[in-house]
């Protein structure tokens, strides 16, 4: 039982008490160790006036173990005595039983037995008496009972000498209600160790996100739902405008899930507008001339980026009449059937940046992703056309790396796709840009880690965790990890 | 991303230019590609066979270039050069021609029972080209790149090129049952049944990939010629006998597939990029289609589509302001031939057969803006007025009458490892595993993770549903109940939510859980609902963990007060 529990029960004893109680007799009624209700007392003895608790310390007779043995079988001289049958035992046998050596000389100066040396087979021990009375057993029993005040002082030095009995002081504490007592005490707060509160360390992980999520913030972005790993491959893909054959769909590039198999619901409506919109075109596109299957849209998956969850939220606020301008946000778990690796894992964080407003052009983009990664001490930027299948125009992001002396990608980002937005019910002339990029790659160039799995994952380096340093985005990054970035 | 490897030697021959490895990588940077890597042929054997292997390798120099996946007309030399010297205006995008043949029409017939197993099928033909090693190789690796990404490693397309002078039309598109095909395939020295053919190329590297297409099928895909040659067995492989070789002069090719647009498009393709070596340049002979229902098609389409684009779109949508004169010069650049036109705003461009990427306004706005250079686009703030909100989550809260521990968890179906084969539901191994991971730290350790958890659920759209839980664990001599405790009742006081059964009150009251000790483990209530449970760890969980010190642990779900 634990020390708060005991503590409680201390409390409510002491309450129904009068004047007080012994910590030895209460831990006999409870059946604990004595130790625990020790701990107890001091455990609420710390807190202040609740408790009185004076130190008492009593001597006590206890049995040793070869004691308790005794009391419990008989003393060895007896045990001796017991095993002679009248027809008497040959001296040699008698001492390999296990009391035979200590038990014989006893016996023979209690004048219980006699040894016949002249016996045809060698000495032979035999009865002489028909009966006797075990006083060691007695007496000892008496001492385990509680009972040694009724022995003689000498009685019990001889048999403190023969190591079977014991003095022990004993340390009880006397408890008595303190000036502040109470049994309903605010315990819980007092094992609150100051250590608990002051030393945590958090994950890089989490710091660096925390510092992402202000910079959103403080942009004057607004956090999206996205409390939903598993996804429909509608919402994944085909709100999107990613095709059906699309090799992202492939087994190989994304999980899909056993159980629940298939998304139950979907806005049927704007299911049949994403439907014509691939198959056939409209809002201006082609298409992608191909037979869209409802089936394939339901398959359910782990989601692979959180662009979904961008998706949906853009398909909310074209639902709300008139249209408002929007800047959303998100930073949360994607999931990928990659090759694992230094710098891959299955799992990874996502951050994706979103403006819906009329009339934003490629430059707005631009300035937006100039002004969110200013803010992440990262100045020098240049922007490569790139292809996604959800934006275009689409462009890279790239920044000079000072370690590397080369510029490297930072981030993807795009104009949402007219196909994508238009099926949705957002007026026409309004233009959504994004940008995404991983959480865990700022991470370990911030804090120079080379290998994914010391960051992520259970073989998350502690010490790492312990040693590493505050976030501070725009500060000099710590010299870089060699291995190009992925 | 497709990568395509090109000899650098040939490249600059070609691109009429030299250029340093930092200068084609800003060219490359400047149009949308990127040089990947710089190598040669005996650095990829050595790297991957070791030193050995690669002596007698070459060792010209390769440069490796990422292509964009929507970009098929780049995926070769011939195309990368084209799309490059349009660019820079150092030549005019070529014009595309079919033509009807002076003789007769090649035919090729589909017959209806290729209906349930891969329905399309165009062919085309390339007249009195002259291949080199070099052309050959590349005309082989285009067919390979195009395999791999647009035809969905052969399962929407499979391309057969063959040497036209062996064979002799018209040609019959069937499917058959497998005992009842039998020829000589490439690269083989005798005839199989294509059952047989099946199981030889099941130990295939190469070809193994694609057998599943059609291997539980009935019937299998094969085209004839008029005296009953095989041409191939499509999406396998072909017949030995139409082989093509860098002597080849007509080549007939013909593409069979489940999509029919992207077949068109891979044949269109392939026709543009080596219709350059035919004596009649971009001239491409027209085969004739036969379809089960006796229309006739003539392919390849080559079709050459007209797009309107308001100059102003263009202008508001990259954030420029060029004349109209301007852009259509930019989109020219970009392969799109382009001319003002109308009312002096608008711009008529023309979509080439090689880019079906286009396929709305916005990839034409794109392209004029990668033409005018991205870096050079003014940087602006839009003017988006709005006010930051964090997410609450609220409606979690509400949703939570449903019985956690009555749902289950969600399985993957294509798992790639053990620990990845259901998303978690608790939090708590993987703290476990931390620890395990990380025995060496001295103790105590006290960890925590916040972190979503998923549910089935079949009250939500997609059948399952994240809960926000907050794990921690205590590890060390003594299990550490009270600070397991102590911290509940910390955080319970910073959620400002008061000891006590009120409503709106926490308690813990005295519970079992198959992963605590029996008589350590508490539940929680909190504001009238079970939250979680907190306890120590029963020993056989923690030695399952590899771990030898006790454990206490707290699991909650902190979605009711958020």
């Amino acid at each position: 039982m634990a020390d708060g529990q005991v503590a409680e029960l201390l409390l409510r004893r002491l309450e129904a008490s009068d004047g007080g109680l012994d910590s030895a007799e209460l831990a006999a009624e409870l059946g604990m160790e004595h130790q625990a209700v020790v701990g107890a007392v001091k455990s609420l003895q710390a807190l202040g006036e609740v408790i009185e608790a004076e130190l008492r310390s009593t001597k006590h007779w206890e049995l040793t173990a070869e004691g308790e043995e005794i009391a419990r079988e008989g003393s060895h001289e007896a045990r001796v005595f017991r095993s002679i049958p009248p027809e008497g035992l040959a001296q040699s046998e008698l001492m390999r039983l296990p009391s035979g050596k200590v038990g014989f000389s006893k016996a023979m100066s209690n004048k219980w037995i006699r040894v016949d040396k002249s016996a045809a087979d060698g000495p032979r021990v035999f009865r002489v008496v028909d009966s006797m009375e075990d006083e060691v057993q007695r007496r000892l029993q008496l001492v385990r009972g509680g009972q040694a005040e009724k022995l003689g002082e000498k009685e019990r030095s001889e048999l403190r000498k023969r190591k079977l009995l014991a003095e022990v002081t004993l340390k009880t504490y006397w408890v008595s209600k303190g000036s502040a007592f109470s049994t309903s005490i605010s315990k819980q707060e007092t094992e609150l160790s100051p250590e608990m509160i002051s030393s945590g360390h958090l994950h890089p992980l989490l710091k660096v996100r925390s510092q992402f999520r202000q910079i959103f913030l403080e942009m004057g972005f607004t956090e999206m739902p996205t409390d939903n790993f598993i996804e429909s491959s509608f919402w994944n893909f085909d709100a999107l405008f990613q095709p059906q054959q699309h090799p992202a769909r492939d087994q190989h590039d994304t999980f899909f899930l056993r159980d629940p198999a298939e998304a139950l619901q979907l806005p049927m409506d704007y299911v049949q507008r994403v439907k014509r919109t691939h198959s056939q075109g409209g809002y201006g596109s082609q298409g992608y001339k191909y037979n869209w299957k409802l089936d394939e849209a339901r398959k359910n998956l782990l989601r692979t980026h959180t662009t979904s969850a961008s998706a949906r939220a853009l398909y909310r606020l074209a639902q709300k009449k008139p249209f408002t301008p929007v800047k959303y946000f998100s930073i949360d778990r994607v999931f990928r059937n990659e090759t694992l690796d230094a710098t891959h894992l299955a799992e990874f964080h996502q951050i994706e940046g979103v403006v819906a407003d009329h009339g934003l052009t490629l430059g707005h983009l631009m300035g937006v992703l100039r002004e969110f990664f200013t803010k992440l001490g990262i100045t020098q930027l240049r922007f490569k056309p790139a292809y996604n299948p959800y934006t275009e125009p689409s462009m890279e992001v790239f920044s000079y790396h000072q370690g590397l002396k080369k510029w490297v990608e930072v981030g993807n980002s795009g104009v949402f796709r007219p196909e994508m937005l238009l099926p949705m019910g957002l007026p026409e002339n309004v233009s959504v840009i994004a940008w995404g990029l991983s959480l865990e790659r700022p991470t370990m160039i911030k804090y120079g880690i080379n290998n994914i799995r010391e960051l992520v994952g259970h073989k998350v380096n502690l010490q790492m965790v312990y040693d590493s340093p505050l976030c501070r985005l725009d500060a000099e990054p710590r010299p870089p990890p060699t291995q190009e970035a992925a | 991303m497709p990568t395509v490897s090109v000899k650098r030697d040939l490249l600059f021959q070609a691109l009429g230019r030299t250029y340093t490895d930092e200068e084609f990588d800003e060219l490359c940077f400047e149009f949308g590609l990127e040089l990947d890597e710089i190598t040669s042929e005996k650095e990829i054997i050595s790297k991957e066979q070791g030193n050995v292997k690669a002596a007698g390798a070459s060792d010209v120099v390769l440069y490796k270039i990422d292509v964009p996946a929507n970009r098929y007309d780049l995926l070769c030399l011939e195309g990368l050069v084209r799309g490059l010297q349009v660019f820079k205006e150092r030549i005019k995008a070529p014009v595309y021609k079919r033509v009807m043949p002076d003789g007769k029409i090649q035919k090729l017939i589909i017959t209806e029972e290729t209906a349930k197993i891969r329905p399309f099928a165009v062919a085309a033909v390339l007249r009195n080209i002259k291949f080199t090693k070099d052309r050959y190789d590349s005309f082989i690796e285009l067919q390979e790149k195009l395999h791999q990404n647009i035809c969905r490693k052969r399962a929407l397309v499979a391309i057969g090129t063959h040497d036209l002078d062996t064979l002799s039309g018209p040609f019959t598109y069937t499917a058959k049952r497998p005992s009842d095909i039998k020829f000589k395939p490439l690269n083989k020295t005798k005839e199989y049944t294509a059952c047989e053919l099946m199981n030889i190329y099941k130990t295939d590297n190469h070809l193994k990939h694609y057998l599943h297409i059609i291997e539980n099928k009935p019937l299998y895909p094969v085209i004839y010629d008029s005296n009953g040659v095989v041409l191939s067995m499509p999406p396998i492989i072909n017949g030995d006998h139409s082989r093509i070789t860098v002597n080849t002069r007509n080549i007939f090719i013909e593409c069979t597939g489940t999509d029919f647009t992207k077949a068109k498009i891979v044949l269109d393709i392939i026709v543009t990029m080596f219709s350059e070596y035919c004596e009649n340049q971009f001239t491409v002979e027209a085969a004739e289609v036969v379809f089960p229902n006796g229309k006739s098609h003539t392919f390849p389409e080559l079709a050459y589509r007209k797009e309107m684009v308001r100059a102003d779109l263009i202008n508001k949508k990259v954030g420029i302001r060029e004349t109209p004169e301007n852009l259509a010069k930019l989109l020219t650049r970009m392969y799109l031939k382009s001319e003002v036109i109308g009312d002096g705003n608008q711009i008529e461009i023309e979509i080439p057969p090689t880019r079906a990427d286009i396929i709305h306004a916005c990839d034409i706005v794109e392209d004029a803006a990668i033409a005018y250079g991205y870096n050079n686009i003014q940087m602006t703030l839009p003017k988006t007025y709005t006010i930051a909100n964090q997410c609450s989550q609220e409606d979690i809260a509400d949703k939570l009458g449903v019985d956690i521990s009555a749902t289950k968890a969600v399985h993957i179906s294509n798992p790639k490892t053990a620990e990845f084969q259901v998303a978690r539901t608790t939090l708590l191994p993987g703290l476990l595993k931390t620890i395990a991971a990380n025995r060496k730290m001295p103790l105590p350790l006290k960890l925590f993770e916040i972190s979503d958890i998923v549910i089935k659920d079949s009250n939500t759209d997609v059948g399952a549903k994240n809960y926000r839980h907050l794990c921690a664990v205590y590890y060390n001599k003594n299990p550490g109940f009270e600070i397991i405790h102590g911290l509940l009742d910390r955080i319970m006081q910073l959620l400002d939510v008061p000891p006590g059964e009120d409503k709106g009150g926490y308690v813990i009251k005295a519970s079992e859980g198959p992963a605590f000790f029996p008589g350590r483990c508490a539940e929680i209530f909190a504001r009238g609902q079970s939250v979680g449970k907190l306890g120590v760890l029963h020993p056989d969980v923690i030695t399952k963990f590899e771990l030898t010190m006790p454990c206490s642990s707290l699991e909650i779900n902190v979605g009711p007060f958020l």
